[in-house]
């Protein structure tokens, strides 16, 4: 059975598998076992199929270790040395240690990546839809739809996965605890390390700084739990501390982000009073008199608690904000305020700039954000809206609040969209200069005549007229719409929403290709050019033919408006093709 | 709604109304009617104020005769914003409802550092930047330097004003500052003089209490006030302290020290002009032995600060001589500052009366009252004189004349008190001369003979007999109206004693004790592990909180706090404080929850509100006594022991209760709120502290909730809180805590048949005098 294809990595003798002796084969993409004096593979594991594997605590008499599959079987392999103990851990080990490396790789990837195509599909219906459209009729080979015409929501589906949040107490659970000998133990677990990570992410940036290039992974947590910056208490660190400066930053940052405000009007402390006096008059609190009583470490310390879970709340809140920070640079999972205190020094300039302009923004919103704060407080929800007795009017004072009302002047022209009169194809780019204006001066050409003559129209024009406006007239499509709804069976209606679906997915791919700058662009559009015109063939041809035989009055003109969006980006497509031929000679 | 209160028809901008809140309307309409005053109680987060104002100008629209205008003062800027949009709503709702809504206008003044438009002005941060450079650009004299020099600057905001605005008056409508604000720059006038203007014919004025209380801006601003007013004083829990801060001085050695360099400078001004100009001062010399005191018209550009002293005690009398001459009276000021940096030379606390002061003063510098009663005025007429542009250097100096005026006007009711060090750092020297308010109704008492009514309003006034003595007036009507509720919507609870049996007080003998503290701590914790979202903690000073905090640091308190929530703490720095605040409630907001320690008593306590998640529970460690040793509050004692036979003690308790009251009544802002609220201290359940917590807040602290433990006490939460989570809809509170328009008109009728029947009214209790 065994496929000589298959490398084996690793062989191990003395292993014994349900109470026989054996040997165990770890392999390229399976591990096997096969019992003593027989050629046959008694056992064989797909890594694919593995979920995890176990091994026996340190200290059993028996050395073992135990595959996982992930339909909940489990293989369990006693190791045997002859040479004791120490022998039969070394082979667990180089065995464990090898799978260590060999399963991860195999780890139900396709599966995963299926299983989440899957999701995402049930999840969207017009997604699902389109995939049947254009990928079972093979418009559109799979990859090709997932790349480009699910990207978002593929991208949405990852951005969704929740980020474990930094618990308040994250410092204190790695209390020190003495080992008896006048030494202390610190429990630092990587958890708790991408916490710090998070939550300073001036330590973060002393780390990559430091480790390994300067110093040890653990000398630097050393250094970190001795350092004053780690403890609360810490009033003026040493200037030997690598953490002194960790520790500036941070102040930096607070102080820049207490410069900035407190943004609501109603929390500013600031602002509260009104009273225009001199400090020394009883009204005015000097409180900058009061500052100095009191014990310093003390109002340090507390200032330390605030800074702690000021920063703690920002790691929570750099979720939401991330995408909008993270192009800038330097270390993207930072947030703001590191971001702030490093390019501060980098380009000072850029950042003071930036900020003004955000405080200006905030000048401009601030009226009506605060207004806003003010109703949300002085409204008491049991009381009654304040004006909806009677009359639903929009309230005076929360005109911002609601939204806008949409007015159409023309409710048709909304619910058809521009209705395109395909003599006048201004698509087509074609058409020179000087050919519309040869056009344009032969009509007032004849304008000029028709005035001298006062001839009226003539009856043939008339009459075309005439059969325009009157219902199925190109000039009343707008109306002839609603009354398709009538007209048209559901399950034609169905399968043309489906398709034009379809098509203004595709379309919108195409057109997103011009201005075609580069190659990969050119090559997609290309691409998406043959696509188009499979989905003619694959799709609206063959509904054209059917709508043709089943509902013969309306028959070309259910698909004219698509067959018209694909000439004109067929059109599009030949001129660039030109246009680039004339070029490349 | 459209109600009719006693004959009234109000419009009431809701569709529902609270039962306490027509109860106060008739309170109101009452003391309206007997033009006087009245001091009223009512809990926070019962619509207070948009009934306050819907009754005001409803009686307003009636009877324009009888009251003219509508005054209404507020702590804070943001509570004045508050007003402001409540009232549009009010107005909104006239507009939409009344056949012919009255055409009244209302609006809000603020300083200049809220209202100012202009580019570079209004960049600066401080107010007293903001008036300085403000004044610099506006006042009489720089703007005719400007005529003749185009190059002196002006403000095209106020010239646009001055030349356009003045004449046209405000149109119909109700503007808070961002819309005055947008009206000056649309036309280009100065919305701070525009509003300076327009509140002299406005109907309803809203602005800060300094405005009014404080002589020396009253005279600037409030002088023109018809008596037909209605001044409201919301959040007047605290009255008597503003009124006594307006007219107090704090003389450091600072203040010293700047004076005198500002001296030097105006002499250095004063010889410059005497070479060019000699005229300028011989004619404020004429003027001055005239008594034309208000010959030039003042310009109202050229006031900053007016008379420190009641408009009363102003002498109208001509300057004396020896003060008139510029010289003469630099000099005179040099003495007098030279006088008083002589007595902050001390080693010992000097507690003397101001009538004291004045006879030592003649006996060692043989300066004479009288002069000293008019440095205040003098010293404004030569600086206008003078032609300053710049008045912010000026403010050191400005204080020192008050001073004298102060001292020499007022004889009673002030002390003057020199402490040469800190208490807390005996060793350093840092001498500050207090001159000092006792009695508030002094700054208080123009206002109540000023205008017909007064209504002092708050959550918390209780124990409400305290306010008339102390202010010296009597009202027509003192009532307290409880709360009407649907569901028992707070939870009172006083916490004695922690789970070790270790009785728990901030009582000073064992407030270090780091049993208590512990048990404090405790008590934080177990709340923090039960209370959903935000609990706020107040406590009793911040030297106590900065202790506590430290040794419940040591004590890993902290750090089992912090596993269950965020920890912020407020800090003597308002800037750091408020961005603790704004995560505090961005933490609350995102659901993660966070622990506020802040400070009864701070700015937190008086101006923030933590309604609905923001606070679902508040505890308050310790009583929170005012410093008792300090000198000015004995000062301040004994003069309330000896004028109006107020026991010291309950004095104390009464100041101490209102402040625990508004600490946790900062949790509930309305009936559909809901809040804990833990008095951690075993003395709050001794009657004399429980019998003066607000009426509302004592129907819920029953018996058994008065000496709890830790655990009891969170036992107890745990279940009301799942009580609370339960929906809660309008149909639940309607007619019980909420009325529609019938049931207020059934509810009328019973009430009318029962007092026929001789039988007490139901809806808020009212005692009456």
């Amino acid at each position: 059975m065994t496929t000589s294809s298959e490398d084996v990595l690793l062989q191990m003798g003395e292993v014994r598998y349900k109470k026989g002796d054996g040997t165990l084969y770890v392999m390229n993409e399976r591990v096997a076992w096969m019992a003593e004096h027989r050629d046959t593979v008694t056992v064989s594991h797909r890594y694919a199929d593995i979920k995890t594997q176990k091994i026996s605590p340190e200290g059993k008499p028996k050395v073992q270790l135990q595959v996982v599959l992930h339909d909940g079987n489990t293989s369990t392999f006693h190791f045997v040395n002859r040479q004791g103990q120490p022998a039969m851990l070394a082979d667990r080990d180089k065995v464990k240690e090898l799978l260590q490396q060999l399963l991860p790789n195999f780890k139900r990837k396709v599966d995963k990546d299926l299983e989440d195509k899957n999701r995402i599909l049930v999840e969207n219906p017009n997604l699902l839809q389109l995939y049947k459209d254009l990928v079972i009729t093979k418009v559109l080979t799979s990859d090709e739809f997932w790349a480009t015409h699910a990207k978002d929501h593929a991208l949405k589906k990852m951005g969704k996965t929740q980020e474990i949040g930094v618990s308040g107490a994250f410092l204190a659970d790695i209390k020190p605890q003495t080992d008896g000998c006048n030494g202390l133990k610190y429990n630092l677990t990587s958890d708790v390390i991408h916490c710090i990570f998070k939550t300073y992410p001036a330590v973060k940036r002393k780390h990559f700084e430091n480790v390994p290039a300067k110093m040890p992974e653990s000398e630097f947590w050393t250094k970190f739990f001795q350092s004053h910056y780690f403890h609360r208490d810490r009033l003026t660190a040493g200037t030997k501390d690598i953490f002194t400066e960790c520790g500036k930053i941070d102040d930096q940052a607070l102080k820049a982000a207490v410069q900035q405000g407190a943004g609501d009007p109603l929390l500013d402390l600031k602002k509260f009073e009104d009273v225009p006096l001199e400090e020394g008059f009883g009204s005015v609190a000097g409180d900058r008199n009061v500052v100095n009583s009191g014990n310093i470490v003390h109002q340090n310390m507390i200032k330390r608690f605030n800074q702690h879970s000021i920063m703690v709340l920002k790691t929570c809140t750099n979720v939401t904000s991330a995408p909008s920070t993270m192009t800038n640079g330097t270390n993207n999972a930072n947030g703001p305020v590191s971001q702030s205190a490093y390019t501060n020094g980098l380009n000072g300039k850029a950042t003071a700039s930036a900020t003004k302009t955000s405080a200006d923004q905030v000048d401009k919103d601030e009226p009506q954000s605060k207004k806003q704060r003010l109703m949300e407080k002085i409204h008491y929800e049991d009381l009654g809206d304040p004006h909806m007795e009677g009359d639903d009017d929009v309230a005076h004072g929360d005109k911002g609040n609601k939204a806008q009302q949409f007015e159409l002047s023309k409710v048709e022209r909304y619910l058809n969209g521009p209705v395109q009169n395909s003599m006048y194809d201004n698509h087509n780019d074609s058409m020179s200069l000087e050919e519309v204006q040869y056009k344009l001066v032969r009509n007032s050409e004849s304008w000029l005549n028709r005035n001298v003559q006062r001839t009226f129209i003539c009856s043939k024009a008339a009459v075309n007229a005439l059969g325009e406006l009157s219902p199925g007239g190109s000039m009343m499509r707008g109306f002839q719409e609603q009354s398709a709804g009538q007209l048209v069976p559901s399950d034609f209606q169905r399968e043309l929403r489906h398709l034009y679906l379809s098509l203004s997915e595709l379309l919108k791919h195409f057109w997103s290709c011009f201005p075609p700058t580069s190659e990969e662009l050119e090559a997609k559009l290309q691409r998406m050019h043959e696509t188009l015109q499979r989905f003619k063939m694959a799709k609206l041809v063959p509904f054209e033919n059917r709508a043709m035989h089943e509902l013969s009055p309306l028959r070309s003109s259910l698909t004219q408006h698509m067959n018209q969006l694909l000439r004109t980006a067929n059109g599009k497509f030949a001129t660039w093709k030109e246009r680039k031929l004339r070029n490349a000679r | 709604m459209k109600l009719s209160v006693d004959g009234l028809l109000v419009y009431f901008p809701y569709e529902y109304i609270y039962p306490e809140q027509y109860a106060y309307m008739l309170e109101l309409k009452r003391s309206l009617d007997a033009k006087g005053h009245c001091l009223l109680e009512m809990p926070s987060g019962t619509g207070k104020t948009a009934t306050l104002l819907s009754l005001i100008v409803a009686y307003m629209v009636e009877h324009p005769e009888t009251v003219r205008k509508l005054i209404y003062c507020s702590r804070t800027v943001p509570e004045i914003e508050k007003v402001i949009a409540e009232l549009q709503n009010l107005m909104v709702y006239y507009e939409r409802h009344c056949p012919n809504p009255p055409p009244l206008t209302g609006l809000v003044l603020s300083s200049r550092k809220n209202m100012c438009i202009h580019p570079e002005v209004s960049k600066e941060r401080e107010g007293k930047a903001v008036d300085g450079k403000c004044y610099g650009l506006t006042a009489s004299y720089i703007r005719e330097r400007h005529e003749m020099d185009t190059e002196t600057p002006i403000c095209q905001y106020f010239e646009g004003f001055s030349l356009e605005g003045k004449e046209s008056t405000l149109p119909v409508g109700v503007y808070s500052i961002d819309d005055l604000k947008e009206y000056g720059r649309a036309r280009n006038w100065c919305p701070y003089f525009l509003a300076r203007y327009a509140i002299a014919h406005a109907h309803i004025v809203v602005y800060s209490y300094h405005y009014l209380l404080d002589p020396k801006i009253a005279q600037v601003v409030s002088k023109e006030m018809s008596r037909e007013s209605c001044v409201v004083f919301d959040e007047a829990h605290n009255i008597d302290n503003v009124c006594i801060d307006s007219m107090s001085v704090k003389i450091n050695r600072r203040t010293v020290e700047r004076s005198t360099n500002a001296l030097n400078q105006l002499t250095k001004l004063v010889q410059d002009i005497r070479e060019e100009d000699t005229n300028r001062l011989n004619e404020e010399y004429q003027r001055m032995v005239q008594g034309l005191k208000d010959a030039s018209v003042q310009r109202d550009t050229d006031m900053i600060l007016a008379n420190p002293v009641l408009p009363n005690d102003v002498l109208t009398e001509v300057v004396p001589g020896n003060i008139r001459n510029a010289d003469h009276f630099l000099s005179f000021l040099r003495r007098f500052i030279e006088y008083i940096k002589t007595r902050l030379r001390v080693h010992h606390v000097v507690q003397e009366s101001p009538a004291g002061f004045l006879k030592d003063i003649s006996s060692k510098i043989c300066i004479e009252r009288k002069p000293l009663r008019f440095c205040a005025e003098r010293l404004s007429s030569l600086l206008r004189t003078l032609e300053i542009s710049d008045m912010t250097e000026y403010g050191a100096l400005t204080l020192i004349t008050h001073f004298a005026t102060l001292v020499s006007t007022y004889t009673k009711g002030f002390t003057i008190i020199i402490e040469p060090f800190d208490d807390k750092t005996p060793t350093v020297s840092n001498p500050i001369l207090h001159f000092s308010c006792l009695d508030s109704s002094i700054a208080m008492a123009p206002v109540f003979s000023r205008f017909q009514t007064v209504v002092i309003t708050s959550g918390t006034l209780s124990p409400m007999d305290m306010y008339p003595k102390i202010l010296d007036f009597d009202p027509v009507v003192m009532s307290s109206f409880t709360m009407t509720l649907a569901r028992p919507c707070l939870l009172p609870m006083i916490v004695s004693k922690g789970n070790d049996q270790v009785t728990i007080s901030s009582k000073f003998e064992t407030r270090e004790d780091t049993a208590v503290i512990r048990n404090y701590g405790q008590l934080l914790v177990e709340v923090a592990k039960t209370v959903p979202d935000g609990i706020v903690c107040f406590f009793t000073s911040y030297l106590y909180l900065e202790s506590v905090v430290a040794s419940w640091y040591d004590q890993g308190i902290v750090d089992t706090l912090l596993r269950y929530k965020l920890l912020f703490i407020e800090t003597q720095d308002n800037a750091e404080t408020s961005y603790a605040l704004m995560n505090y409630v961005k933490a609350c907001d995102c659901g993660r929850g966070a622990v506020l320690l802040a400070v009864a008593r701070g700015k937190v306590s008086e101006g923030v509100d933590f309604d609905h998640h923001y606070g679902r529970a508040v505890l308050m460690f310790g009583i929170p006594y005012v410093y008792t040793q300090s000198r000015i509050l004995k000062a301040r004692l004994d003069y309330l022991r000896d004028q109006f036979q107020i026991r010291e003690n309950d004095f104390l308790t009464f100041d101490a209760m209102r402040h625990a009251a508004q600490c946790v009544g900062r949790a509930l802002r309305g009936k559909t709120d809901y809040g804990i609220m833990i008095f951690a201290d075993k003395r709050f359940s001794r009657h004399d502290k429980r019998s003066r917590l607000p009426k509302w807040i004592q129907e819920h602290l029953v018996d058994s909730f008065c000496n709890l433990s830790t655990e009891e006490a969170v036992q107890l939460a745990r279940r009301w809180l799942r009580r609370m989570a339960q929906p809660f809809t309008r149909e639940d509170q309607l007619g019980i805590s909420l009325l529609t328009l019938a049931q207020l008109e059934n509810m009328e009728q019973e009430k009318l048949e029962r007092q026929a029947q001789g039988k007490q009214g139901v809806g808020g209790e009212v005692q009456e005098l």
